[in-house]
Order: structure tokens, then C-alpha cells, then sequence
């Protein structure tokens, strides 16, 4: 039941950096499976990134959250059918996000009900994919991996389907990136100007599942958020502009997949931390950054009333 | 058939093991029926889900560390719960902090998993983690049970003493601001609470299962009636109700997990009130009238 002890249990020699950088970055690329890792680890962070991004925007986090619980059971069970786990992640996911959207098209729904759905939804799907589990052979290291991610096992056709969604969602968001942008940032406006909020939230909700169901099979199910929601939301603490902020998270995304690979590849700590942790020390520095840069420029701040007064008066 | 049936599931309560778990499971589940209520009413879903991750890091850091697995699941949600209480705006902690938070708290919870079971604590308490993760209500102790329950009844009145500001502010944070409520008060103590109970119920059903009581059994109650005080008693009365139901078809059905039949027993709750319509409609209106304070804060 053990997290897979990443590094030192698989490795048979303990991995330590030398102080050649770039003799470590070769030893790096010389398996098979740290290859794999970074490719698939390197298309992820970029789709999650993205698609991250207009998830925050659309305060949708929450509901990224479900649908990625949801590919849990779906890849217990495919264990149990001797399945692979991707099937199953990607099959739970998509359906899980036609199921959110199905209970929202009930437009009387408030935010109060949506979440209890979500919420609900999700301790259910836990809930089964503990039993499909508990069926698989008790709770292996594999569910666990499910759970917690895992860059060990990461296949090469593995690598191929994640890079070949990856193009397909980019390509998507691309096309409907305008008007999803504005339906999120104004839906009423974008209803009254003809544009089609209904099919577009729809749409994304696909599009995320995708991304989540991608994710999670290097974070594991319960910690896409490192890489669905930090990395967008540290780029939005920095810049509003749309362009800029999704270069931005891109960035901050590549950069702490990367470096939690290679922490997880000499130390002997499961990736999962790694992941989470250089994603909120990332947030954490761009918090403090944009506190500093508003009390930096006082120019910004909002004119007191004597200021606004001052030239009324003299 | 049924009266073979029935006798085996008459006869479950002379185990020891399932006397204690209806002791705790049903004092839990009261618990959880009343504040899940609160939480789906002021919309606080997602901080429900964030304290049940941080209830699986710290009973699992708390482990990590040689102490009571306990010890850490109170001190980490209701430490928590008050920071993201103190961090939002009125007391409510806002979507992006909260999932960036417990992003990383669930990452220190794997730390602390693999730090455990690397440790020789592990060897004799091998199933730590996957208890934390997904409860062991079978197996609690004659003290840990009582505790449980004891604990729960505690929350219980507290919530109970509060019940009437707290559905008044959840309402109508605005209007209740206006009459003097203390609703910042109200929100940090509500999220305190709040960690008590996941803590609570993470002994039940397990960190990440523990959603499913909170959720399920007040969504389903906010659908059924629209009076607040009334769906409150209904959400507590159908957590209970999936408790028992989930702890017999456990024992009925051992191949099936008992956290696994309460929780999809409270979530086929939920799925049954989007089928059902609300039944009473008029008892509404009564009681309004009855309760002018109310009036002006239902929607």
C-alpha cells in the first residue's frame, strides 16, 4: 500500500547531482523512463497551463476538481477489466463533464445546488473507485498512484496519446479562445451580443476534462491542481493581460514540472510533493511580488477624497 | 429469504464492533446533517473539500511524527479552517486560495504517507493511510467510538445554539449584516466548526469520503423544503438514515466497504430528490407567517 518510494527503491544505485550541470541533465535523458516522464510531464504542464487558465477565469476550479476525482474510479475500474488506466481515466472524465453539464443546463440552479452536485459527485466517484480498488487486490500501490501520481511507469504510447490530445484541445481553445474569453469575463453581454455561452461552456467543460483526465496521470487524480489551477492562478496574481498571463503560465508550469522531476528523480520523496510544492512557492513569490509592486507604486491607488477635492478647492 | 435476512441484520448489533460503529456513525452523522446544511447553504462546498484534505494530512503528518493520528485531524482542520476563514472576505475563504492551499497540504499528506510508511510504526499499523483515506469505521475501539460520539453531541449543540444567525446570515449576509449579526464573527466560528466536523468525520468515512455526508443528505434537503429550520432537521434525519443503511448493507454485503454504502446510499438520496418533487409546498407558507424574523430572508 505504499506510495511507489520514487528514486532510491526503483533505482538500485542512490541518484545524487554531481556539480556538472550538464553532465546530470545527460544522466538524466539516458533512461528510457525519465525521457518518457519529461516529454509527457512537458505536454501536460503546457495543456494544463492553458486550459487552467480559462478554468480560474471561469471560477470553475471547483468543478476541475470533480472531474478529475471522477477519472479515479474510471481508472480502478479499468484495472479491474485489465484495461489500462489512461482508458479509463479519459472515458470517466469526459462522461463525468457531460454529467456536470446535463445537471446545469437546469438554468434554475444556483452556484448552492451546482456545488452540493459536484461535491456529491465526487465522494461518490471516490467512494467507487476505493471499491474498484478493494476488488483490484487491496489498496496497491497502484490505486495509490492513482491517487497521488506517479512518473515511473509512464509509457511511451502513453506519451503519444497525451501529445496527440494535447494538439487536438490547444487547437480547440485556440479556435474559441475569443469568444470563451468573453463569455467568461462578461456572460450577459456576450448572450445579448449573439455569442453562444451555453454551447462554449459546454465545450469546455470537454476540453478540461480532457486536460484533468491528462494531468492526472502524472499528479494523480486528487493533486491536478498543482498543475490545473497554480500555475494559471499565479500568472493571473501577475498580469490581466490574456496573451501575457497564458505565456506566463505556460512558463511558471514547465518550470515546476521540470524541476519536480528531477527533485523526484534524486530524492526519494513521491512526485506528487515535489509538484505541489515548487506550484505554491511559486504562487507564494508572485503573491508577495504583486504586494510589493502595488505598494511600490502608490500612483495606482485609489485618489482620497481631499486629493480629488485639491483642485476644486484651490 | 427476508426473515433470513432479517435475522442476520437483527443480530448485527450483538457484534460489539457494529454496536460501536452505530454509536459513532449515527452521533457523526447528525453532525455532518446539520452543518453539510449550513456549508450548501452558504455555499461553502469547496472549503468542505479542502479541510477534508487537510484532515488527511494531519492525522497522516500527526502519524509521521509518532503522535495521535487525532491529535493532528483537530488541529490541522480547525487550524485551517481558521486561516482560510481569516484569509477570505467575511469569513469565506475564496476559490483559487483555497484550491492553491490545499494543492499543497494534500502534497505535505503524501510527504507524510511516505515518510510513515517508510517508518517501522508502519509494519504494525500497516493500513493507517488507507483508513485516514477512506475510514475504518468497523474497526473503532470501545473508547475511540465513545469519544467519537461524545466529541460529535459537543459540536452538535454549539451548532444547534447558533443555528438561527448562522441560516440568517447564509442567507441574507447583507440584510443580516444590516441587523446587527455579527457575520465576520459568525463566518471564522462557522469554519472552526466546520474543521471539527471534517475531523469528526474522517474517523467515520475517511478524508476523502467524508464530502458525501456533508453534501448529499443537506442538497437533497434543500430541495425537498425551502424553510431553512426544516431542512436542517431533514438533512440531519437523511445522514443518519444513509449511516444505518450504509453500516447494514456493509455488514450484509462485507465484500462492499462500509464507508463505500454510506457514501453512495446518501448520494442515491441525492440523485432520488432531482426525480421526486417536493412534497410539502404549503407548510412554506405556514411557516413564514409563523416565523416573521425569517420572512424577510428567505428567497
Amino acid at each position: 500500500m505504499s506510495v511507489p518510494a520514487v528514486g532510491a527503491a526503483t533505482d538500485p544505485f542512490q541518484p545524487a547531482p554531481g556539480w556538472d550541470l550538464l553532465a546530470d541533465v545527460r544522466e538524466l535523458f539516458t533512461y528510457a523512463f525519465m525521457i518518457n516522464a519529461i516529454e509527457a510531464g512537458t505536454v501536460v504542464a503546457v495543456l494544463s497551463a492553458v486550459i487552467g487558465w480559462f478554468m480560474v477565469l471561469r471560477r470553475q476550479s471547483f468543478t476541475g476538481h470533480t472531474i478529475a476525482v471522477i477519472g479515479f474510479p474510471g481508472a480502478a475500474g479499468a484495472l479491474v477489466l485489465g484495461l489500462s488506466a489512461t482508458v479509463g481515466f479519459y472515458a470517466f472524465a469526459i462522461a463525468g463533464a457531460l454529467v456536470i453539464a446535463a445537471v446545469r443546463f437546469d438554468g434554475r440552479l444556483g452556484y448552492r445546488t451546482e456545488s452540493a452536485v459536484a461535491g456529491t459527485i465526487q465522494a461518490a466517484a471516490l467512494a467507487c473507485g476505493f471499491w474498484f480498488s478493494s476488488l483490484y487486490g487491496g489498496f496497491t500501490g497502484g490505486a495509490s498512484a492513482l491517487l497521488f501520481g506517479s512518473f515511473l511507469g509512464i509509457t511511451a504510447g502513453q506519451v503519444q496519446t497525451l501529445g496527440v490530445l494535447a494538439v487536438i484541445v490547444l487547437a480547440l481553445i485556440a479556435m474559441i479562445g475569443r469568444p470563451l474569453l468573453f463569455a467568461s469575463v462578461d456572460p450577459s453581454v456576450a448572450v445579448a451580443r449573439g455569442v453562444p455561452v451555453r454551447a462554449l461552456s459546454v465545450a469546455f467543460l470537454l476540453l478540461l476534462a480532457v486536460a484533468a483526465a491528462s494531468a492526472a496521470q502524472i499528479t494523480g487524480t486528487l493533486l491536478v491542481f498543482a498543475l490545473l489551477v497554480v500555475p494559471a492562478a499565479t500568472a493571473q496574481l501577475l498580469t490581466a493581460r490574456p496573451v501575457l498571463g497564458l505565456g506566463l503560465g505556460v512558463a511558471i508550469g514547465l518550470a515546476v514540472t521540470w524541476t519536480a522531476l528531477v527533485a523526484a528523480y534524486y530524492v526519494p520523496y513521491p512526485i506528487g510533493f515535489f509538484l505541489t510544492s515548487t506550484a505554491f512557492a511559486a504562487y507564494l513569490l508572485a503573491f508577495l511580488a504583486s504586494r510589493l509592486r502595488r505598494r511600490s507604486r502608490p500612483a495606482e491607488r485609489a485618489p482620497t477624497s481631499d486629493e480629488v477635492l485639491e483642485p476644486v478647492r484651490s | 429469504m427476508a426473515s433470513s435476512l432479517d435475522g442476520s441484520l437483527l443480530g448485527m448489533l450483538d457484534h460489539p464492533f457494529m454496536e460501536r460503529a452505530f454509536l459513532a456513525g449515527i452521533a457523526v452523522a447528525l453532525l455532518c446533517g446539520v452543518v453539510g446544511y449550513l456549508v450548501v447553504l452558504r455555499a461553502q462546498v469547496f472549503a468542505a473539500d479542502a479541510l477534508s484534505h487537510v484532515a488527511f494530512t494531519g492525522a497522516l503528518g500527526a502519524l509521521a511524527v509518532g503522535l495521535d493520528p487525532r491529535i493532528g485531524l483537530f488541529v490541522a482542520t480547525v487550524g485551517i479552517g481558521l486561516l482560510l476563514a481569516v484569509l477570505g472576505p467575511r469569513g469565506r475563504a475564496d476559490d483559487v486560495v483555497i484550491g492553491t492551499v490545499f494543492a499543497w497540504i494534500l502534497g505535505l499528506g503524501v510527504l507524510a504517507l511516505s515518510v510513515y510508511t517508510a517508518s517501522a510504526a508502519a509494519a504494525s499499523n500497516g493500513g493507517a493511510g488507507v483508513s485516514i483515506l477512506f475510514g475504518s469505521i468497523f474497526g473503532l475501539g470501545e473508547g475511540a467510538a465513545r469519544l467519537t460520539a461524545a466529541v460529535a453531541v459537543v459540536l452538535l449543540i454549539i451548532v444547534l445554539a447558533l443555528v438561527r444567525p448562522l441560516i440568517f446570515a447564509s442567507i441574507d449576509e447583507a440584510v443580516a449584516a444590516a441587523r446587527g449579526v455579527p457575520v465576520t464573527a459568525l463566518g471564522v466560528v462557522f469554519m472552526a466548526l466546520l474543521g471539527a466536523t471534517a475531523a469528526e468525520a474522517t474517523q467515520a468515512v475517511g478524508a476523502l469520503l467524508l464530502l458525501g455526508l456533508l453534501a448529499a443528505p443537506a442538497g437533497a434537503a434543500l430541495r425537498w423544503t425551502k424553510d431553512p429550520f426544516a431542512g436542517v432537521a431533514l438533512s440531519a434525519a437523511l445522514a443518519v438514515g444513509s449511516m444505518v443503511v450504509g453500516l447494514a448493507a456493509s455488514y450484509a454485503a462485507p465484500s462492499l466497504p462500509p464507508s463505500f454504502t454510506i457514501t453512495v446510499t446518501a448520494s442515491g438520496i441525492y440523485a432520488l430528490s432531482f426525480v421526486l418533487p417536493r412534497p410539502v409546498r404549503r407548510r412554506v407558507r405556514r411557516r413564514r407567517e409563523r416565523r416573521p424574523g425569517i420572512q424577510a430572508a428567505t428567497p
